[in-house]
């Protein structure tokens, strides 16, 4: 029976993420955009917190935690650990989105790890925190092109290259890096592999100074004959040329959905308070009234908040295809360049409507624009998801539509 | 130019237009027109509206049957619809896809439906949906959602044929949603039964900025009754309609809807081709000083029912918007992959695939969210405000899809061999217009 409400499961889940995003996140948030670089030590307790609630939900969590596809054939409409995650994380993101992406053991190094890990890793793996390294500096959005070779010699891979961007690279205990085995052979070569901090090889070169997400360190890794153990490389060893990227993208199917429920939930918080501050100043939404019969700046809201809605719901949309293994690449895509662009033009348009308060940083709404933007751009920017799109939908190889 | 002149001019150029008008000869309404002509009305309503059927009750009802909402408590955050949705989506699809869309071309420049086409959707049973069993219907709860994935369906075959076929059936929603026992008993059995009367909910106005909760028809106490006086804009099928739901401003209460029989003394039409929407034959209904009786308020003026029915009709309004947008995303998806330029298809250059991404982007937004709406109003929740948010999508990207499917095609989108110019007039109604449809 179609229903588009959060699932009175989750409520409770919800209704947390909430207190923890309301009480903790937003009277850091301000402090650790000036102190970027410093450790918010909230987040220790936190993190525990959320193990918790990870746990005791059945694999329900409330971060960036478990996106895994379970083989396990179940009849009927399922709502599971992919569309509870989205639900926590916009709460979560409500309070600060670079709190979210700092929380101990909720990185994408754990989505992946998660996501395509044996159970022997899983079990290993479990309980640390993980951070994902992707980026080349000669290369982002192209992936396949990168440099960061693996070579296997005896029981060990030996790493060699350069990562750039690795959200929460210095906070934590593992970074799950992508090298190539044979640069020759493109795509089905690229592996990821799971690097112990400490490492011999693995050096923290430098932290980025950003834009926005200044509570989220940004790390620049060197690897230098960087031996790391043969089991450490995550799903299948083989290189499968009709496979492809499969193995390795398959994760974004499920992170994709997280980074725009990120979004989503920024975009509610920069709406909401800009809502409060415009009906302090005599500015109400009215619901029935046609849009054009309202005050341009209610009009505005509408216009904006109709653009958040849809951003939400196609975010749960693929969310809830993953918890019920529909294939959902397409709408993955769909929900993060909606996403993405939406909360980019939301926040940024709420800076406009509140004027030199939305500007100044005695509101966080300049902060939030500010964070926005990241999430049009990492785990796919904009163009990527549409060229995505758009080959699914036209039926058009990666060679054909460039 | 003096003003005498200009008077002239003015009249001049009226016959001018009404004498070489198509319309009439497409509608037969040139005798009723010229007659109109001669007797030189100061107003130009002069066609009547038709004789209506004797309404009358047949049976009673102790109290208004209602259909309740949706028995099942949905826990769960659920995208598939129903077996039996799917079946009636299945249906309504087929027949949009073999009767609806080889019929819209013809139909948009001749302002008519063909009378098969319209018997085909009443055997459809969509009328049937939203009225409850007690009452001949097939109704047995709330079905908003089912009638959007019905409206989807049809709009995909021809959003103006959509509207011929689904206009009767705001009224017979409006009915069993708001009516009293009198009132259902008087009117639902005869649309649940064979010839089943056109009707229509006429909200929309000529006027700028229109705002549905400020109407100008306005609605006096006379008597036992009221008196009703004004213009209502666009409404479907008004020349065949036997019965109207009306609104307008009853003196003292605010926005109310009146159930106005046809034909009676007061009432006049005349045609109103559009933009688009043409097949649904839209034509204004002027209202004179028409007398109802005090049975004909509907819901004794109810403010929160007004707004219900103003977010009602908005949902269904959305879903023809979904569903035209979406053939328009099928029409163009084969036609870049087709399409020559430069030696390779066009939708090799991200400027057109980008697009094609764009539609379905908003497409898919606008159909989640216009769900959500009608799944609330099936389940009693408040959904004014996802039916106010689908509404701005289906007006800002609605138009922006109808407009890149033109320009996708460029100059081959812009003949008439082609459905997207068709679609481009018709999707700048969905999201503009209020009333006419009802879920």
């Amino acid at each position: 029976m179609i229903n588009l409400e959060t699932p009175k499961k989750f409520r409770m889940l919800v209704s947390q993420a909430q207190q923890v995003a309301r009480e903790i996140f937003r009277p850091n948030s301000r402090h650790y955009d000036r102190a970027e670089h410093a450790y918010p030590q909230q987040l220790d307790m936190l993190g525990a917190l959320l193990d918790g609630m990870n746990e005791g939900g059945g694999g329900e969590g409330a971060g960036a935690a478990g996106v895994r596809r379970e083989g396990a054939r179940e009849t009927g409409n399922r709502n599971s650990g992919n569309l509870s995650t989205a639900l926590g994380t916009m709460e979560l993101c409500w309070g600060d989105v670079g709190f979210l992406l700092s929380m101990p053991r909720q990185g994408l190094g754990n989505a992946a790890i998660a996501s395509v890990a044996s159970e022997e890793q899983l079990k290993r793996f479990a309980g640390r925190w993980a951070a994902m390294a992707i980026t080349e500096p000669h290369c982002g959005s192209d992936s396949a092109a990168i440099r960061t070779t693996a070579r296997l010699d005896g029981d060990h891979y030996v790493l060699n290259g350069e990562k750039i961007y690795v959200t929460a690279g210095e906070r934590a205990e593992l970074v799950v890096v992508w090298a190539t085995l044979d640069r020759n052979i493109g795509r089905a070569a690229i592996k990821s592999f799971v690097v112990e901090k400490g490492t011999p090889g693995f050096e923290l070169v430098r932290l980025e100074h950003k834009l926005g997400i200044r509570a989220s360190d940004t790390a620049a890794f060197v690897l230098k004959d960087c031996r790391v153990p043969k089991e450490n490389l995550l799903g299948d060893p083989t290189i499968n040329v009709e496979k492809g990227f499969a193995g390795v993208m398959q994760t974004f199917d499920n992170t994709r959905p997280l980074v725009a429920a990120m979004a989503v939930g920024l975009a509610r918080a920069s709406l909401e308070r800009s809502r409060e501050l415009l009906a302090a100043a005599g500015v109400q939404v009215d619901y029935t009234q046609p849009a054009l019969t309202q005050s341009a700046a209610a009009a505005e809201l509408l216009r904006l908040e109709a653009d958040y809605e849809a951003a939400y719901l196609l975010t749960l949309q693929a969310a809830w295809m993953a918890d019920n293994r529909k294939p959902n690449s397409l709408q993955a895509s769909q929900a993060k360049a909606k996403a993405g662009r939406s909360g980019v033009q939301i926040t940024l348009k709420c800076v406009e409507l509140c004027g030199s308060l939305g500007y100044g940083e005695d509101e966080l709404l300049e902060k939030w624009a500010r964070d926005a933007k990241i999430l049009d751009i990492f785990e796919g920017t904009q163009q990527i998801q549409q060229l995505i799109i758009a080959r699914r939908l036209l039926g058009k190889s990666s060679a054909e539509l460039k | 130019m003096s003003l005498v002149n200009k008077a002239m001019g003015l009249g001049l150029r009226l016959i001018n237009r009404v004498s070489s008008s198509e319309q009439l000869d497409r509608l037969h309404l040139r005798k009723a027109t010229e007659r109109a002509l001669r007797v030189g009305s100061r107003n130009g309503f002069r066609i009547a509206t038709s004789a209506a059927r004797r309404f009358a009750a047949t049976r009673k009802l102790l109290a208004p049957s209602r259909l309740p909402r949706a028995a099942s408590d949905p826990q769960l955050f659920d995208l598939s619809p129903s077996e039996e949705q799917r079946m009636l989506q299945d249906a309504a699809q087929r027949f949009a896809m073999e009767a609806l869309r080889p019929a819209a071309s013809e139909a948009d420049s001749s302002c008519a439906a063909p009378a098969e086409l319209l018997s085909g959707a009443a055997e459809l049973g969509i009328t049937l949906l939203g009225i409850p069993e007690e009452l001949d219907g097939a109704g047995t709860e709330s079905n908003a959602v089912t009638q959007v994935l019905i409206a989807e369906a049809l709009a995909q075959g021809d959003m103006g044929l959509a509207l011929a076929c689904l206009a009767p059936s705001a009224v017979s929603n409006a009915l069993t949603r708001w009516g009293d026992a009198e009132q259902q008993t008087r009117y639902l059995p005869s649309f649940a039964a064979e010839h089943a009367p056109v009707a229509a909910l006429a909200v929309q106005e000529p006027q700028v900025l229109f705002n549905p909760f400020a109407l100008q028809t306005s609605a006096r106490r006379e008597g036992e009754g009221f008196v009703l006086s004004g213009v209502k804009s666009l409404v479907p099928r008004a020349a065949q309609a036997e019965l109207f739901i009306v609104a307008a401003q009853l003196e003292g209460v605010g926005p109310a809807l009146f159930i106005v029989e046809s034909g009676g003394a007061g009432m006049g039409l005349s045609t109103e081709p559009a933009m688009g929407l043409r097949a649904a034959a839209t034509a204004r209904l002027q209202l004179d000083r028409v007398k109802l009786p005090a049975t004909a308020l509907l819901a004794a003026g109810d403010a929160a029912v007004y707004a219900e029915c103003i977010s009602l009709s908005r949902i269904a309004w959305s879903a023809l918007a979904t569903g035209t947008a979406q053939a328009a995303l099928d029409y163009l998806i084969p036609y870049v992959n087709e399409r020559q330029a430069f030696g390779e298809p066009i939708s090799h250059r991200q400027s057109v695939a980008f697009t094609i991404s764009d539609i379905s982007i908003e497409l898919e937004g606008l159909r989640l969210v216009n769900w959500r709406a009608a799944s609330r109003a099936d389940a009693g929740l408040p959904f004014a405000r996802e039916a106010m948010l689908a509404r701005q999508l289906a007006a800002e990207k609605g138009v922006r899809i109808g407009s890149d499917a033109v320009q996708l095609l460029g100059g081959h989108g812009f003949v008439k061999e082609h459905p997207v110019e068709r679609w481009y007039r018709d999707l700048r109604a969905a999201g503009m217009l209020e009333g006419m449809l009802l879920v």
